[in-house]
């Protein structure tokens, strides 16, 4: 207690509402100018290409590809929107983000794995009602 | 730095009766202005950080929905029933606009923060104009989709992949307009109020909410159009 208080003085009374409102407790969670522009340039291109890759149905344009596109995306948002970093503060937020990604990963591809698991399984003509 | 408080409070508990007429001066001295000022600080510091944890762990139990919902259409896009498949139904210049536009605003959503840690009400108030604008503009591209694809035929209860595409696009659109009607308020409360130590901790979890938005529909854009037309 005394050592974040000390921390907090030390900027003065002004320094002390900035630094609360906005330095240590978001973990610097307002980030910077120059981390949103990066940010959001990276973002862009990330979006642009994929939509391009398949608006001109190159090969290239494979689900893969996306999905490769969409992760590297995600992860620009977190790291420069929504300034998830390894420091202390932001400790528990990094952890929840971890579980739930790994809950994320879980639910999405058990899904997939389990229904076409079934689906390979299915005897033949079971399914022809609802075939599309 | 912190004996300021403690000692007002021991202070406090150990005044006899007798002195209780003097206890309100006794405890003024005892305390320095500046520990009090502290400590208040400390406090909203604290209450602050609280927030924003708790408002994060919302933020990932709202993922856990999106996920069973994405889970959902990536089962059922291939169901369906003869009626309309996603190749021919997405229009994908028309969703890269609309993807233009969420990740704009959540560009200017990050301003708006910016300028709210600069003190600088105008910007701040600016910046989540324009934020409010492009979202109103997405959503109301969405909802102009989903009338055109209704219009079509391709109406929600026309095939399992329909059904999963409008539940998991729809629920998407509809966090954007909650976060929109949340902005509203927040201007409104920044002109009313100018920055207090609640409106900075709203503001700074709707900046939150607003990029986690946009993550989803990372999400959204990448399994449901690009996949789908691939």
């Amino acid at each position: 207690m005394s050592v974040a208080n000390e921390a907090i003085a030390g900027h003065g009374p002004h320094g002390a509402i900035h630094g609360g409102a906005h330095g240590g407790a978001h973990g610097g969670a307002h980030g910077s100018r120059k981390s949103y522009i990066t940010g959001f340039l990276l973002a862009i291109a990330l979006t642009i290409v994929p939509f391009g890759l398949v608006m001109s149905h190159s090969s290239v344009g494979t689900p893969l590809v996306i999905a490769v596109f969409a992760l590297a995306q995600i992860g620009v948002h977190i790291v420069y929107f929504l300034h998830v970093n390894r420091s202390a503060e932001q400790r528990w937020n990094l952890m929840a983000l971890v579980f739930t990604a790994i809950v994320v990963c879980i639910i999405i591809g058990g899904s997939i794995w389990i229904m076409h698991n079934l689906y390979v399984n299915m005897m033949p003509g079971m399914m022809q009602g609802s075939m599309g | 730095m912190s004996t300021g408080p403690t000692i007002a409070h021991g202070g406090a508990l150990a005044l006899k009766p007798g002195y209780a007429d003097n206890a309100a001066d006794a405890l003024r001295d005892l305390r320095p202005s500046s520990d009090a000022v502290d400590f208040e600080l400390e406090h909203h510091h604290d209450a602050a950080s609280t927030a924003q944890l708790g408002f994060w762990i919302y933020l990932m139990s709202d993922c856990l929905l999106f996920a069973g919902l994405f889970a959902t259409y990536s089962v059922l896009h291939v169901r369906t029933a003869g009626g309309p498949a996603p190749r021919g139904l997405f229009d994908l210049p028309y969703v890269l606009a609309e993807t233009v536009f969420l990740l704009v605003s959540s560009f200017t959503c990050g301003l708006a923060t910016l300028a709210m840690g600069r003190r600088s009400r105008s910007a701040t108030l600016g910046w989540l104009a324009v934020t409010f604008m492009l979202g109103l503009t997405f959503v109301g591209m969405e909802v102009h989709e989903f009338a055109h694809m209704v219009a079509d035929g391709a109406d929600p209860d026309r095939s399992a992949f329909l059904s999963s595409f409008f539940t998991l696009v729809a629920t998407h659109g509809l966090h954007v307009t909650c976060g929109l009607i949340w902005m509203g308020i927040m201007m409104v409360l920044v002109v009313k109020k100018g920055f207090t130590p609640a409106t900075e901790s709203r503001l700074a979890c709707l900046s939150l909410f607003w990029h986690f938005l946009d993550i989803i529909w990372v999400g959204v854009f990448s399994l449901v159009y690009l996949f789908g037309v691939t």
